[in-house]
């Protein structure tokens, strides 16, 4: 695996992409005392230091377990259910002085706090003629394959593009999401930051000292000659799996690790694309006017005399996510299809 | 409230099924490797009893992720709901739900939900078709001590409120959200007391003593009928094990509150209330125990005989009608 940013730094080690993103909190709530964390169970039994209970959860996810102990209640707070109101507050202290991050359990739940990330947190800046900064981060949970049914399993990420003035980033592994999420929360605009759940427990070489991935940087995680798949997230994995695939058959192809979803690094595909002549998207969200549509006609538009094939894409049927396995199964993009949508492109 | 027998040994079997249905069901589900996502209402039983047994089948109810006990409790099938959660084309919702989207529209039953709060409203909504087509039925709203501080809770009694819709909103406090006590979540002592902002009654009540249960409900549910509009009627319970059962509560809750609150089960005090006076005997409980432990067992043997959802069922039901192609164009499914 190559990335753009190198890793020979001194300190690293493996670790799970869980404790890439709590190390990554940690480092920046030390280096800046402006930024605080809040959201449902963050810490978890907030309320009952006297009967001992600090930090009971650390997250449903485990993401933030020890912050309360080491930067106090003040800095790290357990919220109520009311996600329009602490990721409005959130943005309100983010345009107050604050550097606030918020999290959002699963992005299913965004239609109950929606306006304050598009009509506040989106807009402010521009509205009020470039008064203020918005440097506030929503950390939430994207992808199915769990058993969740619809509405604990979706992707909604490519809506987030869609909406001017919002930033978003998709982690691949433990290395981009410490990166990743240190840019979003330095990043002076809003920046919605999609952690994968199928992507906690994995491992990978993360340096120990903080640093900043840049955000609207994809990055290619294999060199290839006939074909650019680019991959979302967890999908970038399916990627690269198709891409060993393919190499037994004789199809080369290129891997390109999204990163962020706005920007979008149109340019790093389309470079791709001009050496590789074809294009497959693979995206776990749902396909019409979405992310993987977008940048097919992006493609089709820049490097249209480029393409030996139609820029393609393989993704989510339009659909909501289903319960039953069986069902779900189907669902979420996965290396069969992604191959056999590269086969037909070189058997045209 | 004075109670004949039949409706006493009613009250009873419905509590049972509901235990045994979690005591069985949710272990059986994870065995089977369906879902982490499914919520235990054991300990709650009295609740969901109580409440629905002032409802008829043609009355309305929304409910929460923590469902399985309201659905049984308004008439919905155990063995549907059990094939249900193990993803059967059998299922209450074919498979296509899960635990925390059991649906029974033939018994009111407007579905469990995933989102906290946002089955509220559609209960409010159900509310409305019955006022406006003078339909005479009452819907109840149910949702936890967390539920009660999404805004979508206040904007719906306030909604309610205004338009007096047969509405009754329940909330279950059973003293957490996930780990979270209600008591550094809420900014009031009682979720009841934010009735007064609705202008509508608020009661906080037992919610392990089913007769407390069905009095209160009883009086909510003949106001509504009546036309006089919503009430808020805040029972205090608790769940026997984590926000699922795969989680372990003891991280945030002592295990002598957990004594406590076991000793005070909702099964329990109906027997210790009724055996005493006669009426019933411990033999005809006993023998319904039973009854509801074959139930489970025949209902996990229904489930696992039944088919699976075809593939294919994944484009089922996205709408009444759009052009079905367009549901896969370009996916490459090869289904
Ligand atoms: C809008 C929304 N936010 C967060 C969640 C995650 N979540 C599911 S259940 C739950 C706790 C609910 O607590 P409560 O309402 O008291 O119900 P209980 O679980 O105690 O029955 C949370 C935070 C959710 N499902 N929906
Ligand atoms: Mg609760």
């Amino acid at each position: 695996m190559t990335t753009t940013a190198s890793l020979a730094t001194s300190g690293t080690r493996e670790i799970q992409f869980r404790e890439a993103v709590n190390e990554c909190l940690r480092q920046e709530m030390a280096l800046d005392d402006s930024v605080i964390i809040m959201g449902e169970e963050i810490a978890g039994g907030a309320g009952r230091e006297d009967q001992g209970v600090v930090d009971a959860w650390g997250g449903p996810f485990r993401t933030t377990v020890g912050l309360i102990q080491e930067f106090g209640r003040d800095r790290v707070l357990d919220t109520p259910l009311s996600e329009a109101a602490f990721i409005g507050a959130a943005i309100g202290a983010s345009s107050t002085g604050l550097r606030a991050v918020a999290e959002l359990m699963f992005i299913d739940f965004i239609g109950v706090c929606m306006d304050q990330l598009v009509n506040n947190a989106a807009k402010m800046r521009y509205m009020f003629g470039g008064q203020v900064k918005v440097p506030f981060t929503m950390m939430t949970r994207i992808g199915a394959g769990f058993g969740a049914a619809a509405q604990h399993s979706e992707s909604y990420y490519s809506i987030f593009s869609h909406f001017p003035g919002l930033k978003g980033v998709v982690p691949s592994d433990a290395y981009t999401a410490k990166g990743l999420l240190a840019a979003a929360i330095r990043d002076d605009d809003p920046v919605v930051f999609f952690e994968h759940k199928g992507l906690y427990g994995e491992k990978g070489p993360v340096p120990e000292e903080s640093y900043v991935l840049p955000i609207g940087k994809a990055r290619t995680v294999r060199a290839g000659t006939d074909i650019t798949l680019v991959g979302i997230s967890k999908m970038t994995w399916v990627c690269t799996a198709a891409a060993e695939e393919l190499a037994k058959s004789g199809i080369d192809a290129e891997v390109i690790d999204l990163l962020s979803v706005s920007p979008i690094d149109y340019d790093h595909v389309i470079d791709s694309v001009k050496r590789t002549h074809r294009l497959v998207v693979v995206d776990e969200d749902t396909p019409i006017c979405s992310l993987a549509g977008d940048i097919c006609s992006r493609v089709a538009e820049e490097a249209f005399d480029y393409l030996d094939a139609p820029p393609s894409r393989v993704t989510a049927p339009h659909t909501p996510v289903p319960y039953s396995r069986v069902l779900e199964n189907n669902y979420v993009p996965n290396e069969a299809r992604v191959i056999s949508t590269v086969e037909k492109l070189f058997n045209r | 409230m004075e109670m004949d027998r039949d409706t006493l040994l009613k009250l009873y079997k419905t509590m049972i099924t509901i235990r045994n249905f979690e005591e069985r069901g949710i272990p059986e589900t994870g065995q089977r490797r369906m879902s982490a996502s499914v919520h235990s209402s054991a300990g709650q039983e009295a609740v969901a009893t109580g409440v629905c047994s002032q409802l008829t089948d043609e009355d309305y109810m929304g409910s929460t992720h923590r469902g399985h006990g309201h659905c049984i409790a308004k008439g919905v099938e155990p063995r549907v709901m059990m094939a249900e959660l193990f993803g059967r084309a059998t299922g209450s919702n074919k498979g296509k739900g899960g635990s925390m989207h059991i649906a029974d529209m033939s018994k009111g039953m407007l579905g469990t939900n995933g989102v906290v709060g946002a089955s509220i409203p559609l209960a409010v909504g159900a509310a409305l078709t019955s006022k406006v087509k003078k339909l005479g039925r009452v819907a109840v709203a149910f949702f936890g001590d967390g539920g009660a501080n999404q805004g979508i809770l206040h904007e719906s009694m306030n909604l309610a409120s205004i338009w007096k819709l047969p509405v009754v909103f329940v909330c279950e406090n059973n003293g957490y959200a996930m780990s979270t006590p209600a008591e550094y979540a809420l900014s009031t002592a009682q979720v009841s007391d934010r009735a007064a902002g609705y202008d509508m009654p608020g009661l906080h009540i037992d919610g392990m003593d089913v007769f407390a249960v069905c009095d209160a409900a009883g009086e909510a549910v003949a106001r509504a009928r009546a036309g006089d509009g919503p009430s808020l009627l805040e029972f205090e319970t608790y769940r026997y094990y984590g926000h699922t059962v795969f989680d372990d509560p003891l991280t945030y809750r002592s295990k002598e509150e957990e004594d406590h609150w076991r000793a005070r089960d909702p099964i329990q005090h109906f027997r210790n209330t009724v055996l005493p006076l006669g009426d019933i005997t411990a033999e005809e409980l006993d023998q319904m125990d039973q009854e509801a432990v074959d139930m489970m067992e025949e209902a996990v043997k229904f489930a696992d005989e039944s088919p699976l959802p075809e593939e294919i069922e994944l484009y089922d039901d996205v709408y009444v009608s759009y052009p079905a192609a367009e549901l896969k164009r370009g996916t490459n499914m090869g289904i």
